[in-house]
């Protein structure tokens, strides 16, 4: 394969409000790039629904709806639907929505539009918290982690439960392609999404999106997270195609996780005993996605 | 087409194919159900040109609804009470967006305890969420409805929402003949929704985003506008309605008996048909009785209820649901248009056929009488109670 270049074009304007150093700003950019202009997207309150700033203006040049929390997938359908009445069949329809607005509250619509099979792009930016409302845990902060709801305190009363895995379950559904991805890596970012856009059905992409705000390092650091979150294998980058697994990325050395946790402050609680757990899920988790990648192997087309 | 013979649900799921509904979103629920059913039947068999979306809730039935009308295609749902309740916040949504989505809402009571039968008490909580909402009290002015609501929702002086009520059960199950106009008539009469602003990649604009305090109140003053605007193009509507398919549903607020009547109830939906049959006994009888039937209640009828008052000496309101703290909304509000009126007659609140009871022409030919001796003894009373008087619940 030649080397592939992202798309020169901007479709987000300049001058967003967005924190400095915010990854999910990054994710917007890169996949608006990878589809182009005929593209129409939705998004439900979260960090990104106010990028923005405010009326009348809108930091995307393509036509976008401001929706309601939990409807991202199901507003997403009704795009698509109403395209399809009018018999315009060349248009992207995008739902873009945080870690709690998919993981948590925007499920079910979630989960109703792939089981139906819309043909949507779904892309959960992952914060790991809900931000937008000031660092509360979401289903998908991970075990360990300090927010706003899992306060530390005396008691040690960290997020006890570890992060809900989208990806898993939206391969549940059956549907034609899940990834994760990461700001920190936009060619295989803008890769994905290139490869799978065109397929028929919902399209699932859970990207990795550092926040110096509620993670607590600072902004300059987004990308260096995002880089250690992939050598760590705390987040690793692969991708399922019809139920199959296939690890896009590998790092060419496993570093530790404390690598990346010790940058970050909502870790700082955090003891030798309860990282050595952490540690060891990371291992486990890793192995398991080889071992399904090996496995899985044999059904590809 | 020759007159047919249909419920009331199907009558919604044909005012929505000959409205050429484009997307249809919805979820099942009793007594709803057939109108998801008929309106499926009519898309696979290709009779109805739509998307069906098959949503796996009401929220995002109306959630879908939304996008696609904001996308520029005719949407439609139906539901009914808790269906209804789950859409609370959408409904308020489509409202704000200005999109003029049409969805039925068979009336039923809601839980607890369960009960599937007739009550207004679903679309009554909904009354502040920027929807008009239409009352039905036959199949036939059902799919009329459907139809006219879709004009008057699209005009670009008004884009709001519609929700076009049937009694359950007594309409929705219930088969009646229909006459189902020629969708060339129909397509003469509501042309394909031109949206003023929509998503359009070639012309692309932010919905909905979020606004300072120095912008929200001026949105929400053009929705009470457009609420106030449609009182005029609903009449209007109904009259052109009329002169093309030769029958009217009495615009806001239909009139029986009323020429020359000391008193009147205020009424709405299918216990509008029992009172017209009470009204006709008590005339027999020498009694100036009249009805007023409140067939749309938002915008609420205001100078047509205060017109109202100047003829009659009496009213009485009948509400089939209730505002716990303080009497029906029907009879709140009839009040509330009554105080700025020159005229004010003595008005009384009846709380009736809560929950599906039933509602015989001797109840109402009961409250008749009540209502021309006016009777007092509080303004809200809940008739037929089973634990008032002697009788006991049991
Ligand atoms: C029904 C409803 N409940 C709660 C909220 C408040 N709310 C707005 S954004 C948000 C959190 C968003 O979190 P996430 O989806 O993770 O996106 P992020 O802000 O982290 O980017 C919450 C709880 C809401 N808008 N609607
Ligand atoms: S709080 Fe985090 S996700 Fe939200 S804008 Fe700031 S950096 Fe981005």
């Amino acid at each position: 394969m030649g080397k592939l270049t992202i798309p020169q074009e901007e479709l987000m304007n300049s001058g967003h409000i967005g924190c400095l150093g915010c990854g999910g700003t990054l994710a917007m950019r890169y996949l608006l790039k990878a589809l182009g202009k005929r593209t129409m997207i939705t998004i439900p309150a979260c960090c990104i629904a106010i990028m923005s700033g405010i009326y009348p203006r809108n930091f995307l040049k393509v036509p976008l709806l401001d929706v309601a929390f939990e409807t991202t997938a199901a507003s997403a359908s009704g795009i698509r639907a109403a395209l399809d009445a009018k018999g315009i069949h060349d248009i992207y329809v995008v739902g873009f929505g945080g870690d709690g607005g998919t993981a948590d509250i925007g499920i079910q619509a979630l989960s109703g539009a792939a089981e139906r099979g819309d043909n949507i792009i779904y892309v959960m930016y992952d914060n790991e918290a809900y931000m937008n409302t000031g660092i509360q845990r979401s289903g998908a902060t991970p075990f360990g982690a300090w927010t706003t709801t899992t306060p530390v305190g005396t008691t040690g009363d960290f997020k006890k439960r570890p992060k809900k895995n989208m990806v898993e379950i939206m391969v549940a559904h059956d549907i034609p392609y899940a990834a994760t991805a990461s700001v920190a890596y936009p060619e295989d970012f803008v890769r994905k999404v290139q490869k799978a856009k065109d397929m028929d059905g919902t399209k699932f992409f859970h990207v990795f999106s550092p926040c110096p705000t509620g993670w607590r390092y600072s902004p300059e650091m987004t990308i260096q997270i995002g880089v250690l979150a992939f050598q760590t294998t705390v987040f690793p980058m692969y991708e399922v195609e019809n139920g199959v697994y296939r690890v896009t990325k590998k790092p060419a050395k496993r570093k530790p996780v404390t690598d990346y946790i010790k940058l970050q402050g909502r870790f700082k609680h955090l003891d030798d005993e309860t990282i050595e757990v952490i540690q060891k899920t990371v291992d486990r988790n890793w192995e398991m996605l080889l071992a399904k990648a090996e496995f899985t192997k044999k059904f590809a087309e | 087409m020759p007159m047919d013979v249909m419920t009331g649900n199907s009558a919604q799921a044909y005012g929505a194919k000959l409205a050429r509904a484009e997307v249809v979103a919805a979820y099942p629920i009793t007594p709803q159900t057939t109108v998801v059913e008929k309106l499926a039947d009519l898309v696979a068999s290709g009779e109805m040109k739509a998307q069906f979306i098959k949503v796996e809730s009401e929220h995002s039935a109306m959630a879908a609804c939304i996008a696609a009308s904001a996308t520029g295609a005719r949407a439609y749902t139906a539901t009914a009470a808790h269906g209804l309740a789950l859409m609370h916040e959408m409904l308020i949504w489509a409202a704000g967006s200005r999109l003029p989505i049409v969805m039925g809402n068979i009336n039923r009571a809601m839980a607890p305890p369960w009960s599937v039968w007739a009550d207004y008490q679903d679309s009554i909580a909904e009354r502040d969420t920027g929807w008009m909402q239409f009352y039905c009290q036959s199949s036939q002015e059902v799919l009329d409805t459907v139809i006219q609501a879709y004009k008057v929702a699209e005009n670009h002086d008004i884009l709001i929402p519609a929700m076009v009520m049937e009694d359950a059960f007594y309409l929705s199950h219930t088969f009646e003949p229909v006459d189902v106009p020629p969708q060339k008539d129909v397509d003469d009469f509501l042309p394909p929704y031109d949206p003023p602003i929509k998503l359009d990649v070639d012309n692309p604009v932010g919905l909905c985003a979020l606004v300072p305090p120095d912008h929200y109140m001026e949105f929400r003053f053009k929705i009470a506008k457009a609420m106030e605007d449609s009182r005029k193009v609903i009449q209007e509507v109904d009259e052109e309605w009329e002169k093309k398919f030769g029958r009217s549903h009495g615009g806001l607020v239909e009139r029986y008996r009323m020429e020359d009547a000391d008193a009147a109830i205020i009424a709405a939906g299918t216990m509008s048909s029992t009172a017209r049959v009470a009204i006709d006994n008590m005339r027999d009888k020498g009694k100036k009785v009249g009805l007023a039937r409140l067939r749309v209640f938002r915008p609420f009828p205001y100078e047509e209820i205060r017109q109202i008052a100047k003829e009659v000496d009496s009213i009485g309101v009948l509400d089939r649901s209730y505002t716990f703290g303080h009497g029906g909304a029907f009879y709140t509000e009839t009040a509330g248009a009554l105080y700025q009126a020159p005229e004010q007659p003595h008005v009384k609140n009846y709380v009736i056929g809560i929950g599906g009871r039933d509602i015989p022409p001797k109840d109402i030919e009961e409250i008749l009488e009540k209502v021309l001796t006016k009777e007092d003894g509080g303004e809200v009373e809940w008739f037929g109670l089973r634990t008032s008087g002697s009788k006991e619940v049991n």
